[in-house]
């Protein structure tokens, strides 16, 4: 026995084979991969554009560090605080709006109904078309002179001109709304129709016979039970939403006159279009406080409900 | 607490016809078990009962009232569903209040339904827990609890026992009957399991293809079947059927074997079946009876069974004494007299 020991230590080969038999050394090489992956193409994009934030970097140009600059400028940048406001805006209307008309939605699609899996089909239609290509079609529906929207309801004698969609700083910020919704809407309403499909109809049965009105049960049985998934689906949306950037840069690149811009566009503007890296990188890390705020205010939502836990006493 | 009749209930999905006409009279306080094999349409039953299904045709009432378009809430059933259906997201109190918080119960006269229903039910330690911290049956006297605060007239159990293992359906048999006893509420009870029914019913109601074969007491059923169906399906292990044809006050078999029967409604040479439970047959030491071979023993403590090799087909015998047979020995089992049953061959019917 002390003898196997000692050659195990001796032999080189034999510790080399000791070695991959240890879980920790071995699980270690097996995250290799994943980890590499992960440094590469995440870890180290974000950190280079978190350090060009604290440069003067253009185009063609290094740049050298010169700290807070890029941020103390910012904040004394109307646009960058507009952007700041049209972002948030954007992100809470849209949401609400999406979760509403998603949550809805997704209850009809719960109900039995002939044709359901061809119009559950037609419901995700706007999520699978190309984001651009939907932008451009919006483009053409808010285009002041070719308008169908304002066609139509001139048409019905509603209104005697055209509608200018995008050139007023407000009517462009609705519109763009409404075009986020009408693309954010499928994703999370087939997110809730899973979760609603996985709720048991014996719960409803048993709370019809309970005494339960149809809005006792979706406030007693539906709303708990689709809560976990509701905060998944909340987060992702917000995120995408926050993040949003080929709607705006395709119907509005920001405009009338800046007042549209998200944060996502204005950090394409300045450091890609105008050519200040420096400027860009520090408006798009600006964004990570808010994407933190929000995936740490999910977390604590996502967390496993008490009755979800199985098993212990409390 | 309140009788329940049941008037030529018919119920069809789309073009197909599952029930078929049935009548069910089902006494105030009693416990009516409605047995069949999948498909027989039992659980469709009690789901119009508790309103979950419309009635296609004829009517329910309980009590004296017409339930037929009353929602499931108006209808003063409680029931226990086979998967329990208890509420993931609440306590065992909470599933339980729900149905009087609904109705804006005052507080302290929750309180008390709930300590009542969880005292019979043994729940009082686990009034604060979720479903998930339950073990099966505790789950299964939750469901029982919700039911009981809530004083219904009829208590509707959908094979409530069927998810629990062997051990703990027997002793929440037990349960559920002693409850009964207890509480005398009307219950109507679906099973699928025919000792279940046996044991637990005051009266069986038989279901076959939606529709009602025989309504009885258990020892109705197992000493006087209606046909061969309820006698198949009522007792275990299951009566042998042999076909024969009646000559000379016996019944002579395919195997050329004659059966003495005593019977006056049969006709010389007509077809019939002979059933005879595998506990009435004993073993004979030669002369009359059904000869074959053994091809299995299986003793089981108290008793033996033997399946035996007949020219007629395969029997079962249920002998209480211990038995060595090798597969292959000849033995003749002799039917108990008073314990033949004869059936017409066509209509199943008992003669």
């Amino acid at each position: 026995m002390s003898q196997a020991i000692a050659t195990g230590v001796l032999s080189p080969r034999r510790s080399l084979a000791e070695l991959l038999d240890d879980r920790r050394v071995l699980s270690f090489l097996f995250m290799l991969p994943a980890v590499g992956l992960l440094v590469v193409f995440l870890a180290y994009p974000l950190g280079l554009g978190v350090w060009l934030g604290f440069t003067d970097a253009r185009i063609g140009r290094p740049g050298i560090f010169t700290g807070l600059d890029n941020y103390i400028s910012l904040f004394q940048d109307d646009v960058f605080l507009l952007s700041v406001f049209n972002t948030i805006l954007y992100t809470v209307v849209a949401t609400v709006i999406k979760f509403g008309l998603g949550l809805w939605l997704a209850l009809l699609l719960n109900h039995s109904m002939p044709f359901k899996a061809f119009i559950r089909a037609i419901v995700l239609l706007p999520y699978i078309v190309p984001t651009v290509l939907s932008a451009i079609a919006f483009w053409w529906i808010y285009d002041a002179q070719f308008s169908i929207v304002s066609w139509a309801l001139v048409k019905l004698g509603l209104i005697d001109h055209y509608i200018d969609f995008l050139g007023e700083p407000n009517m462009a910020r609705g519109s763009l709304i409404a075009a986020n919704i009408w693309r954010g809407i499928p994703f999370v309403a087939i997110c809730l129709l899973a979760g609603l499909q996985t709720i048991s109809p014996s719960l409803y049965e048993a709370a019809a016979l309970d005494g339960a009105t149809p809005w006792q049960r979706f406030r007693h049985v539906t709303v708990p039970m689709l809560m976990p998934i509701l905060s998944v689906v909340l987060t992702f949306s917000v995120l995408f939403t926050f993040t949003d950037f080929q709607l705006v840069y395709a119907i509005t690149r920001g405009g009338p006159v800046n007042s549209t811009h998200l944060m996502a566009t204005l950090a394409f503007q300045r450091a890609i279009a105008g050519g200040r890296l420096g400027e860009g990188a520090a408006i798009a890390t600006a964004m990570i406080p808010f994407l933190v705020f929000a995936t740490v205010f999910s977390y604590y939502g996502l967390q496993r409900r008490k009755w979800q836990q199985g098993g212990h006493d409390d | 607490m309140a009788a329940v009749v049941i008037r030529d209930v018919e119920k069809a999905f789309g073009s197909l016809r599952v029930i078929h006409g049935i009548n069910v009279d089902i006494a105030d306080g009693e416990f009516v078990v409605l047995v069949g094999p999948s498909g027989c349409g039992k659980s469709t039953l009690l789901r119009m009962i508790a309103g979950l299904e419309q009635i296609t045709g004829g009517s329910i009432s309980i009590g004296s009232r017409v339930v037929n378009n009353l929602p499931p809430k108006d209808r003063d059933v409680a029931m226990v569903f086979q998967n329990y259906a208890l509420y993931p997201h609440m306590t065992v109190y909470d599933n339980m209040a729900f149905s009087l918080k609904l109705r804006h119960a005052d507080a302290k006269l929750i309180d008390e339904r709930v300590a009542k229903a969880a005292a019979i039910l043994n729940l009082k330690d686990y009034l604060k827990r979720y479903p998930r911290q339950l073990s099966g049956g505790q789950r299964q006297r939750v469901a029982m609890g919700r039911a009981i605060v809530r004083d219904p007239q009829v208590f509707l159990f959908d094979e409530p026992l069927s998810n629990l293992d062997a051990k703990l359906r027997v002793q929440m048999r037990t349960e559920i009957k002693a409850l009964h006893q207890r509480l005398k509420t009307t219950t109507v009870y679906v099973t699928h399991d025919q000792i279940e029914a046996m044991t637990m019913a005051d009266r069986i109601v038989v279901m076959h293809d939606g529709i009602v074969e025989q309504i009885g007491t258990p020892l109705e059923l197992y000493d006087h079947p209606a046909n061969t169906f309820v006698a198949g399906f009522i007792g275990s292990p299951a009566m042998n059927f042999l076909s024969g044809t009646l000559r000379n006050g016996a019944v002579e078999t395919a195997g050329g074997q004659a059966i003495r029967v005593h019977t006056s409604k049969t006709q010389e040479g007509q077809p019939v079946i002979l059933g005879v439970r595998p506990e009435h047959l004993s073993l004979g030491n030669g002369g009359a009876g059904i000869a074959g071979r053994v091809t299995v023993l299986e003793p089981t403590g108290a008793e033996t069974q033997i399946f035996v090799d007949t020219p007629a087909g395969p029997v079962t015998a249920v002998v209480s004494e211990r038995h060595s047979f090798v597969p292959g020995t000849p033995i003749t089992l002799q039917p108990r007299p008073d314990c033949i049953h004869l059936f017409d061959a066509q209509s199943g019917r008992h003669l």
